[in-house]
């Protein structure tokens, strides 16, 4: 254990969606062995299945990586998809670039950032068109 | 057997093994919902923390070697006055059975001195769920609880859903609450010298007795399983003489036997009803991932078909749902309709809240129990990933971490030892190779 840092790292297949959510089911597993607060397992299942989803469906796949020190739970979302023309608009609840299939498939409601945003305590976009996105998460340990 | 303060601190589950029938075989660690078996020294061993009465292993032993501990129709005569609570499964169990007081007069011959249907407390139990979802202050979607394995399971596992749980006792509690109020009055019988039992298809409901859920004490005596009674009624059920009009519930709580039938008399249209502990948990794991869910009520039982697939019943679970629904309608047609019960909304709440039990944390010292699970991993990738069981945890990862909370050893894995052996063989060939001296010929001499 480097620095007290546990990390895990998780593809994510952008062609199945029905497996999306694994990593984060995972995640749960740990934080449980680790006797987190279930309030804080909680946030941080929900923000990161929607990252997860987002990976999927936005960035066509790609990896997830999760640091865990004693005072937070840090999780990038990489991809090497179209990334985001305007991370302020990408914000905004209700606005959404999914595909039509995915629409289809009842994503694209235009809430997966404004939810990561309310349950992470910090979230941090970089993105730049045509190469790819990074989605940080933060969740304390300790609120 | 009676149960006494001291027993009352042993339980933590009914589930029991018979160890002169296991023959250690993987069946049950690789079923159970909360990894809570092992084998261990040949034979299968319950983490009585873990353990939730699921019943899944009674289910798939195929040596029959464990069942649920429970009392026995001999512990009822230890009480003056004695009440038989048939759960609703009951009435599934018979052949032809078209009336329900052939049943409740049988029980009656087999000693009982009064019946109190736990089908009649589902009625006041669903009035004030209506009324709880009405008012709309219940976290959604809102779980029931009258599956206490559910209910146990979400404490173990899902922590973060127990604020979804609905706040109420399950109807086999409301029922026993109401049947020794009805008896205080009919008689002049101390409470002591009242005896409640609970006729169970549920080897969870054995446990509530010991451990109640929501009650800081249980208003049961006992749990008979539906197995024993049915084995004793079923000579006598033909040659009953006089059938006593003791059936006093409607259609709507005999139909909580099955899935399907909490919900329904709820008459919600938007609910998800879900049986099988194994269906149960995938939808959880759902449901803490994901907010959206857009349903009022989830009607989660742990066994397949509802409890009247339950490891203590008889009957094939799909006959026996089929029989219920005839029943059921039955009931419907003749406009039986339930006598009131003697219970307000606030002695259907709980009394005491539903905690969390944290069972598979690694270490109450958060760095240390970081520590665990770094060794845990790199433990878990160097094993074969076959999650074939021969070490008698369930899956690799479950041996990784028996390893570091030092409950086991890394030879417990076939392949390691296998590869531990080579090696050891290696060795014992080169070893053999460097001959001592006097074996070989001296540079000198050539």
């Amino acid at each position: 254990m480097n620095n007290n840092i546990i990390t895990l790292h998780y593809d994510i297949d952008g062609t199945n969606f029905t497996i999306a959510g694994q990593a984060s089911s995972n995640i749960k597993k740990v934080l449980k062995q680790l006797g987190v607060d279930p309030a804080i397992i909680r946030r941080t299942a929900i923000s990161m299945y929607e990252g997860e989803i987002n990976t999927v469906i936005h960035g066509k796949g790609g990896v997830a990586d999760i640091y865990i020190s004693p005072d937070q739970i840090r999780i990038v979302f990489t991809d090497h998809g179209p990334g985001i023309a305007d991370i302020e608009k990408a914000m905004q609840e209700g606005f959404s670039t999914a595909s039509a299939e995915a629409r289809e498939l009842g994503f694209g409601a235009g809430m997966g950032l404004p939810n990561m945003k309310k349950y992470a305590d910090a979230l941090n976009i970089e993105s730049t068109p045509g190469e790819g996105t990074t989605v940080e998460l933060i969740i304390n340990i300790h609120s | 057997m009676v149960i006494t303060a001291d027993k009352v601190k042993q339980y933590y589950h009914s589930v029991t093994l018979d160890r002169e029938k296991c023959k250690g075989c993987i069946n049950c660690i690789k079923r159970c919902p909360t990894e809570a078996i092992r084998v261990r020294d040949g034979k299968a061993k319950i983490i009585k923390e873990r353990c939730i009465d699921c019943g899944e292993c009674i289910r798939v032993c195929p040596h029959h070697a464990k069942s649920a501990v429970t009392e026995t129709l001999d512990d009822i005569f230890a009480y003056r006055y004695k009440i038989a609570l048939p759960a609703p499964t009951l009435y599934g169990q018979f052949n032809h059975l078209t009336d329900i007081n052939y049943v409740l007069t049988g029980l009656k011959y087999l000693g009982f001195d009064d019946i109190y249907e736990v089908a009649k407390a589902t009625e006041a139990i669903t009035a004030y769920t209506k009324k709880l979802l009405a008012e709309g202050k219940l976290k959604r979607p809102v779980i029931n609880s009258a599956c206490p394995t559910v209910t146990r399971l979400i404490t173990v596992r899902f922590p973060s859903l127990i604020p979804h749980i609905l706040p109420l006792i399950s109807p086999m509690e409301a029922a026993a609450i109401a049947a020794r109020k009805e008896a205080a009055q009919k008689t002049n019988y101390k409470p002591e010298e009242i005896g409640v039992f609970f006729i169970s298809p549920c080897a969870a409901k054995a446990t509530e007795i010991r451990n109640p859920i929501g009650l800081s004490s249980s208003p049961l005596n006992g749990v008979i399983s539906i197995k024993e009674v049915y084995l004793k009624l079923l000579p006598i059920l033909g040659k009953l003489e006089h059938i006593e009009p003791l059936s006093t519930c409607a259609f709507a709580g005999v139909n909580w036997a099955q899935s399907g039938g909490e919900i329904a008399a709820l008459a919600n249209d938007n609910y998800v009803a879900v049986d099988g502990i194994h269906h149960v948990v995938r939808l959880l794991e759902e449901i803490e991932d994901d907010e959206t869910l857009d349903v009022d009520f989830i009607e989660a039982l742990a066994c397949t078909g509802g409890c009247v697939g339950g490891p203590l019943t008889v009957e094939n679970t799909f006959v026996a749902k089929s029989k219920i629904k005839k029943l059921a309608d039955e009931l419907k047609k003749s406009g039986q309709k339930t006598a009131p019960v003697a219970l307000s909304d606030e002695e259907l709440r709980w009394e005491v809240p539903i905690t969390y039990r944290n069972v598979m944390n690694l270490d109450e010292d958060l760095l240390i129990a970081m520590q665990k699970l770094e060794n845990m991993q790199a433990l878990a990738r160097n094993l074969p990933q076959l999650d074939c069981g021969s070490c008698g945890a369930p899956s690799c990862k479950a041996l990784a971490e028996d390893i570091v909370r030092g409950f086991a050893g890394e030879t417990d894995c076939i392949y390691k030892l296998r590869e531990k052996v080579r090696d050891l063989a290696k060795q014992m060939v080169e070893l053999e190779e460097q001959m001592p001296g006097s074996f070989k010929q001296d540079e000198r001499e050539r």
